[in-house]
């Protein structure tokens, strides 16, 4: 077997014995630098054409040091995977910064860094392995959503364009060493189906097959993500792939996720998954959610049996990920449910019928 | 959040297809993309599960008229809440389908028409881009006719598609071909038999799949006689879905009840199907004619009222209850309005007065009042994000607005009852009225009503309820409403509620205006008068020398009724010979649970009377249906009705749930003890039963107690009882709330109507199956309906609350005796009402002498013996018992 391989089979055993702990938000901690313009352009992208301050992924290139601290205190903080710092590493999100060029090498060095990281310190405790989760994220564009309302049916982008684009992510990412390809913060299925069609085409090609994790957004309480689906209509979406984990990330606390994650809890026959922010901002749009409070929640999910994989997203932090793991610490990950065979289709809502 | 409903047979609409649907080509030739789209939501709204979508048209750029449409279409929620099935005979118009849709859909179809290998990279594309599909009976040699054909395509397919292609069964739809019979061709004789058999052949021998095919075609050779097609279609599918069908594309408008096709009718149409003769094609054109003229012709929808201006287009609207224009209509007169509140001022309310007029006139009844309140809600609801805009707007100009409504009326059904249907109904009918209702929904305590009434600043409060501790409730709460002081009027209404007992019971505890309301065309009188500042006093006082007088009445009359002794009642308990007797012992004693009861077999025995009168419509099904007053209104009612009955069981809305038991049983006197078992050697519980107590002559009627109907335990005869609970309510709830979500109350209040019904049914049913099979005394009983509703059978199945054994707390033994919580899920509230209400419960009575009777008032002795009896204390009986009482239990003895 290869190292890859062996990595993977350890994952999915550890899946049955333990809730894993995935890191926290990247964006946060990159803003404790209080990096400026320059701070963000590095040496390599002094004479950069156009603005590159908040351009998170391309820190990767221009400040690598900086990444792999972030994701040395996560796993510090007893993190079992880490996620790239590629969010926005795709030629259509690189756009608005004129880094599209650059979006190849940022999964591949993104991947890298992300993977000295963890094998140092699986090399310090082999009884811990830790893992690398390779992020594609949302992309800035929908393609089942009009931009322009007085125009419904347009859009865009569009399937094979987000295709492309996806390819290139996922070649860089398995290139670099990602052990879990994560399509993350999903608001438009539509988008993420694309990723999935992307995915599978260069596992074939590769003749790889890395686990993937697939994560949905909802954006508020009507329980729905952006483009409108109920979870368990986006888990019969994306179902095909067969995903290793199926979960939501992002835009809700904690406290305010939890039926959601409820319910791709009972409907999803995979393992499940769960980041939440650190609570809602506050008026400010600052989270000031405390890591116990954010634990406290979070390991309520895993002593219910909702969770397998449960980690942070936007305002949380090495501290909140060191409360995460303290508090799930020997809990019970949940059991896979054996869920009748039954054709299982999808609009906005979820649709049945018996096989 | 929604669940997904686990469907059974499911109805794949085909309105959006334009090889199939003359109407839906030309829209979309002439490119008027709205006018399909609403095509497309009308399937949606008129039941269909999935859609299909099919561009394939020579004069029509298919690819980009696809992608258009399902770019359309994922802006339209209404729409694209269901999945898609993307249709075409071309791959690269599936293909830009699949680009375009983030749900789940299904691809039709694939097939080995053009080989394996083109079939194989089709399906591998279909499975990345992780979609269901239908793959046709079809390969290099043609598509299969014969039923061995068919399987052994279908075989084929299943094996590439499973062990090359890693395709998941379950994703995969078989279509077997459905050809024309009756073409008077021999060979298309055996076509329908053919398509079921080797539908019931792949079912078992291939794992997970399903079976669909285009019904329509099966009937080809009769194009014109829609009757005949109809029954076909039904007949056709009868026999399909049995074999193993589970999708199809059927028009659902045009498809005959099987139980509804005229008898001569169905048999010719099954010989035809099933081939069973071979002078059946003959035979059916023979009567085909005859069926034609006997309707089914479908009628254009009159849409001439669409030419008139908008605000009469908004009335006809209203009036006729119709909301497929309302939004673009409301859309109209908000531009045409200098503000928008104006619309529902102007034209909203001079539409909702036509309406209120009519009904009030007679000329309407409630059904299309409530329909009507739908539209009116759905336009009110486009219209409040505008207000709301115009609002912030002069808000931040620092002007204050004052919108007005006729005033604030507060609703509630009481604590201990789930009962809100009628609640609901009048709440609609005042918010027709402009009234702004605030309904705090079923078993609200005290506190909670009186406390939003003091948060909304309320103008009335209306209180619900339908069983009778619910009326003691009730008389608390204005007793509350009193101490603390509220001047706020009271209307009180509901099943058990009446003007008496408000008068009695209610009115003397407030001081201020308290009024019984029988029914929802009376409520909008009564609140106006109470609201008027000119009428209201002068109405109080009316009701209240009203109400005095009959308080007074009631007090003479209750002098004159006098009552026996309990002891004497006793000596003329029924009289049965049990030494004659021989009480059949039930097939096994114990519990019997059924936890998912087929809600189509209850559909069958509904007593539809009660239905109507629940939308107060006066008349007795059959008959109602023509009634020359209510006629017309009661036949739409019912088609409502009939669609919703096949949706809720197609998609599986409700779970039926059922528990029975039988125990060996005597009676001690007036109780009933139960035994553990047929040694009767221990008491696992008892029940406790009433008497009458109104006296009577020597050798009239007896004075009767049901534990009369139970063998003494000194006469030695071994006899037994039996209970049971069951419930068609699970999952109407959720169902309802989202109608109401929709603006909808028209369909919420029918489904609970439906799921009363069904609860009703479903005891009757089960009744029958404990006489006939669980029980067994009764084996050889054929009754039809009528019957069965007019109760021409022997034994009884009395409930608690009900007359004949008034006191509701016996419904807690009852449910320990039957865990039927855990059995069937139906909770007991404080009132001991059942949750969710369309539950029914009760105990089984076998002897023939059994029969129903009402305990009436009773005695002070009795009900001192009653609690003695059941070690509780003389005043908490007294507080259950209260619509009983013969006397003033607040008075001193």
């Amino acid at each position: 077997m290869t190292a890859l391989a062996d990595r993977i089979a350890a994952l999915k055993a550890a899946l049955d014995t333990r809730v894993l702990v995935l890191d926290g938000a990247m964006g946060t901690v990159i803003q404790r630098y209080k990096l400026d313009e320059a701070g963000f352009r590095g040496k390599r992208f002094a004479a950069h054409p156009r603005d590159l301050k908040g351009n998170n992924d391309l820190l990767i290139l221009s400040r690598p040091e900086i990444i792999g601290e972030i994701h040395r205190a996560y796993l510090e903080a007893g993190a079992d995977i880490i996620e790239t710092n590629t969010f926005s590493s795709t030629t259509i999100a690189q756009a608005d910064y004129g880094c599209e060029a650059l979006a190849y090498e940022l999964n591949l060095e993104g991947a890298k860094i992300a993977r000295a990281a963890a094998d140092e310190l699986t090399a310090k405790n082999p009884a811990k392995p830790r893992w690398v989760a390779g992020a594609l994220g949302p992309t800035n564009r929908t393609a089942s959503i009009s931009p322009d309302v007085n125009d419904p049916g347009y859009r865009n982008v569009n399937f094979d364009q987000l295709v492309v684009a996806f390819s290139e992510q996922a070649e860089g990412l398995i290139d670099g060493g990602s052990d879990i390809l994560l399509v993350e913060t999903i608001i438009d299925t539509l988008n993420a189906k694309a990723a999935l069609f992307a995915i599978d085409e260069v596992f074939e090609k590769k003749g790889v097959a890395l686990p993937i994790m697939i994560s949905g957004t909802i954006t508020d309480q009507s329980g729905r993500i952006l483009s409108g689906q109920t979870p368990e209509a986006f888990w019969h979406s994306i179902r095909h792939a067969k995903p290793l984990t199926i979960g939501l990330n992002c835009a809700l606390g904690a406290s305010q996720l939890r039926p959601y994650v409820a319910e791709i809890s009972r409907a999803a026959d995979t393992y499940v998954h769960a980041y939440p922010n650190a609570g809602l901002p506050n008026e400010f749009g600052e989270y000031d959610e405390m890591p116990e409070t954010t634990a406290g929640h979070i390991s309520a999910w895993a002593k219910d049996g909702l969770v397998n994989i449960v980690g942070g997203c936007c305002g949380t932090t090495p501290e909140h990920i060191a409360a995460v793991a303290k508090s799930v610490a020997g809990l019970k990950p949940r059991k896979l449910p054996k869920l009748p065979v039954a054709m299982k289709l999808s609009g906005l809502e979820p649709f049945k019928l018996a096989s | 959040m929604t669940e997904a409903t686990t469907a059974v047979f499911v109805n794949i609409g085909e309105r959006t297809n334009v090889t199939g649907s003359a109407k839906f080509k030309k829209l979309i030739l002439a490119g008027d993309f709205e006018a399909a789209l609403d095509v497309a939501r009308q399937q949606v709204e008129s039941g269909a599960q999935i859609i299909d979508i099919n561009m394939d048209e020579a004069m029509l750029d298919s690819e980009a008229a696809m992608v258009k449409f399902l770019n359309l279409i994922a802006s339209e929620p209404d729409i694209s809440r269901v999945p898609i099935m993307i249709d075409s005979s071309k791959w690269s118009i599936i293909e830009a389908g699949l680009k375009c849709v983030q749900g789940k859909p299904i691809v039709n179809s694939i097939s080995m028409k053009e080989g394996e290998e083109a079939f194989i990279a089709q399906a591998k594309k279909v499975k990345r881009y992780g979609a269901a599909v239908v793959v046709m009976a079809f390969d290099e040699k043609g598509q299969a006719d014969t039923e061995d054909r068919k399987v052994e395509i279908c075989t084929r397919s299943y094996k590439i598609l499973t062990e090359q292609v890693g395709f998941a069964p379950e994703d995969i739809i078989f279509d077997p071909n459905i050809f024309a019979v009756a073409t008077g061709i021999e060979e298309h004789n055996n076509y329908a038999i053919d398509f079921i058999e080797a539908t019931r052949r792949i079912k078992t021998t291939l794992p997970h799949v399903h079976i669909s095919g285009g019904v329509s075609n099966i009937s080809f050779s009769f194009r014109g006689n829609e009757p005949v097609r109809e029954a076909m279609h039904s007949v056709f599918l009868y026999h399909a879905i049995k074999a193993g069908m589970d999708m199809g594309i059927v028009n659902a408008g045009q498809l005959a009840v099987y139980a509804d096709i005229p008898p001569e009718l169905r048999e010719r149409c099954e010989d035809v199907i099933l081939n069973r003769r071979p002078d059946a094609t003959d035979r059916l054109l023979e009567i085909a004619e005859q069926f034609k003229a006997g309707g089914g012709a479908k009628r254009e929808a009159d849409l001439s009222w669409r030419d008139q201006d908008v605000n009469k287009r908004l009335s006809h609207a209203l009036v006729n209850g119709i909301t497929d224009f309302i939004e673009q209509d409301t859309e109209e007169a908000r531009l045409a309005a200098e503000r928008p509140l104006h619309v529902i001022e102007g034209p909203l309310m001079d539409g909702m007065n036509v309406v209120g007029d009519l009904f009030g006139a007679g000329k309407m009844f409630l059904p299309q009042v409530v329909k009507s309140a739908r539209v009116m809600k759905k336009s009110v609801a486009y219209l409040i994000p505008h207000i709301e805009k115009e609002k912030a707007d002069n808000a931040a100009k620092g002007l204050i607005d004052s919108s007005k409504n006729a005033g604030k009326v507060l609703m509630a059904t009481v604590k201990g009852d789930v009962h809100d249907i009628g609640k609901n109904i009048v709440g609609v009918v005042l918010q027709c009225n402009n009234y702004e209702v605030i309904d705090l929904g079923v078993m609200v305590p005290a506190a909670k009503i009186l406390e939003a009434a003091r948060t909304h600043n309320v103008d009335i409060i209306g209180l619900s309820g339908l069983i009778t501790p619910s009326l003691e409730e009730m008389a608390y709460v204005a007793s509350e409403m009193e101490r603390e002081g509220f001047t706020t009027p009271l209307l009180i209404g509901g099943a058990t509620t009446s003007k008496v007992h408000t008068a009695v019971k209610i009115a003397p505890g407030y001081s201020r205006a308290t009024v019984y309301v029988p029914d929802a065309s009376r409520a909008v009188g009564v609140a106006g008068q109470l609201m008027s500042a000119q009428t209201r006093d002068t109405y109080s006082a009316g009701i209240r020398a009203d109400y005095d007088t009959m308080r007074e009445a009631h007090a003479r009359k209750n002098q004159v009724k006098k009552r026996q002794t309990i002891e004497k009642s006793r000596e003329n308990k029924t009289k049965i010979d049990w030494a004659a007797a021989k009480p059949e012992k039930p097939r096994a004693l114990g519990l019997m649970t059924f936890d998912d009861y087929d809600i189509a077999e209850l559909t069958r025995t509904i007593d539809w009377t009660p239905f109507f009168q629940t939308w107060e419509l006066a008349g007795q099904y059959p008959a109602i249906l023509d009634d020359t007053i209510v006629g017309k209104t009661a036949r739409g009612l019912y088609n409502d009705a009939q669609v919703m009955l096949q949706r809720l069981i197609g998609e599986k809305w409700l779970t039926a749930k059922a528990v029975v038991g039988f125990w060996a049983a005597n009676s001690v006197g007036d109780d009933i003890e139960i035994y553990t078992d047929d040694t009767r050697s221990k008491v696992l519980t008892t029940i406790h039963t009433l008497r009458q107590q109104m006296p009577r002559e020597e050798g009239a009627r007896a004075n009767h107690a049901l534990a009369d109907f139970i063998a003494p335990k000194d006469s030695g005869v071994a006899d037994y009882l039996g209970a049971f609970a069951v419930t068609s309510g699970l999952g109407v709830e959720e169902r309802a709330v989202a109608y109401v979500k929709e603006h909808d109350d028209y369909n919420s209040i029918l489904l609970k109507a439906l799921a009363d019904r069904l609860a009703e049914s479903f005891a009757e049913r089960m009744h029958q199956r404990v006489r006939r099979e669980f029980w067994g005394y009764a084996p050889q009983e054929t009754l039809a309906n009528d019957q069965l509703i007019a109760e021409a059978y022997r034994g009884i199945r009395p409930a608690p609350g009900y007359p004949a054994c008034p006191d509701h707390t016996e419904k807690a033994t009852l449910w320990t005796l039957l865990d039927a919580e855990k059995n069937t899920g139906v909770k007991l509230t404080e009132s001991f009402a059942m949750w969710p209400a369309a539950s029914v419960s009760g105990m089984y009575f076998a002897h023939p002498q059994a029969a129903y009777f009402g305990v009436g008032k009773i005695e002070r002795d009795q009900v001192e013996d009653y609690a003695k009896r059941k070690g509780t204390s003389v005043a908490e009986m007294e507080r259950w018992l209260a619509p009983n009482l013969n006397y003033d239990s607040r008075a001193a003895s």
